[in-house]
């Protein structure tokens, strides 16, 4: 009797993993799933946050593959080592701050390591020749394989058939008749499998699944490293980045300004972290400083504030800044107006 | 009988499964675990974690902010 082989598919939750893993699962290998986090997934964490949204919480894609795979599923936090791959990739940044290529070795190689911790046979992944204009091309899919160390231990199912053989292929673990030969940035034929598995229910295909691939979040962590002088982050800072509206009026301070009841909420949690102001006079926004501010600029930041307040429109409005040392101190503010707010403090 | 506690207030999902995952990997069949978390999806995450890796969901409940899980740890 021919030994059980098991496989490691990297399961993001989007359609091309699940794909993928049940392509090999249903040539009777023993699939088990890895999901990675890196701080940067988009899945439901603003959802989580905007009150709007949280009386119906997104569920977390990569459990739901799982389950609908029958799978078990390993999530593997890689905060601290992934900010190598964001400070500094080898292959360098997409049209935002997303280092695609250098990601996709990243995790490739860390499912490598736990296949060899734990006695598995091979790799699988939902990446397509040509689907994506960095990490799936033609020319870097080998460098994936190479640059990981996974080498031959790699199988892409869905595109298998454009690519050299694989060691399971030519040991017979799979059958490579049976896998795909995809290719391009087209989605028919993976909806056209989905549904032939009887998939119906998945995450919006070709979905990114990463807040660096956003212009707008790039944006602002690019200010903050500016800001700072230094290429480096907390896991807080770059959930902040994901929370409410962040104006830069100087070089040495900005403020993350709630938009709404959810933020603010979330907001609060950080209060002794940051110097921050609240209205008291309006219902308004909690707001955060970052930063160095001078005397004058907290004048500017409790009008700015204000100007986010139900009582933009008011004479004067009432704020309570609270320092890092928990004192309070506070302000009767002219709110500014819109013409006063130029457009580049908005990040 | 004895709980483990897991604080997972105000992380986001899937800090809460992770800390779960990483500490019943730790844990004897049977142990009891309770998860008290802020995120709501958490009542949604942690059960699908623990019906694919072959854990019981013994209670749900949420307390004003507080979403909380308990589970008993399977067998592996």
């Amino acid at each position: 009797m021919s030994k059980q082989r098991k496989a490691i598919a990297l399961i993001s939750g989007g359609l091309d993993s699940l794909l993928a893993a049940k392509v090999v699962q249903a040539q009777g290998v023993q699939v088990e799933g890895i999901n990675f986090f890196t701080g940067f997934c988009v899945e439901g964490h603003t959802h989580a946050i905007r009150k709007k949204d949280r009386a119906k919480p997104k569920r977390n894609n990569a459990l739901w593959v799982a389950e609908q795979l029958g799978i078990k599923l390993h999530i593997v936090d890689i905060v601290e080592e992934y900010k190598a791959v964001v400070f500094n990739p080898k292959h360098g940044y997409g049209a935002n701050l997303n280092p695609c290529l250098d990601c996709k070795i990243f995790m490739v190689r860390k499912a490598h390591e736990w296949i060899l911790e734990q006695g598995f046979d091979f790799i699988v992944t939902g990446e397509v020749v040509g689907q994506r204009p960095m990490s799936q091309r033609r020319d870097t899919m080998p460098v994936v394989s190479r640059e990981s160390g996974s080498d031959d231990l790699l199988l892409r199912p869905l595109c298998a058939k454009n690519l050299p053989l694989t060691r399971p292929e030519r040991e017979g673990w799979v059958n490579r008749e049976k896998l795909f030969g995809f290719s391009g940035r087209s989605r028919k034929p993976q909806m056209e499998l989905a549904r032939s598995f009887g998939f119906k229910d998945y995450a919006q295909p070709a979905g990114g699944c990463c807040f660096l691939t956003d212009a707008q979040y790039s944006a602002k962590l690019a200010d903050l490293w500016r800001a700072r002088g230094t290429k480096n982050y907390e896991m807080d800072d770059i959930m902040l980045l994901k929370v409410g509206r962040h104006l830069r009026p100087g070089p040495n301070f900005k403020l993350i300004v709630s938009r709404e009841e959810g933020e603010g909420n979330f907001l609060q949690g950080y209060r002794k972290q940051f110097i921050h102001l609240k209205t008291l006079s309006h219902p308004g926004p909690l707001a955060l400083i970052d930063g160095d501010p001078s005397e004058p600029d907290l004048e500017l930041a409790a009008r700015l504030v204000a100007r986010f307040s139900q009582g933009r429109d008011s004479e004067r409005v009432e704020l309570e800044l609270t320092d890092l040392g928990g004192n309070h101190r506070r302000y009767a503010v002219k709110p500014l107006s819109a013409e006063e707010i130029p457009a580049e403090w908005y990040l | 009988m004895n709980r483990v506690i897991i604080d997972a207030r105000r992380l986001l999902c899937p800090m809460p499964v992770i800390l779960v995952q990483n500490r019943v990997a730790e844990l004897r069949p049977g142990t009891l675990v309770e998860a008290v978390c802020t995120d709501p999806g958490a009542l949604n995450d942690i059960p699908a974690w623990c019906r694919i890796n072959g854990h019981k969901v013994r209670e749900t409940r949420s307390q004003g902010d507080e979403h909380i899980v308990v589970l008993e740890v399977g067998e592996e």
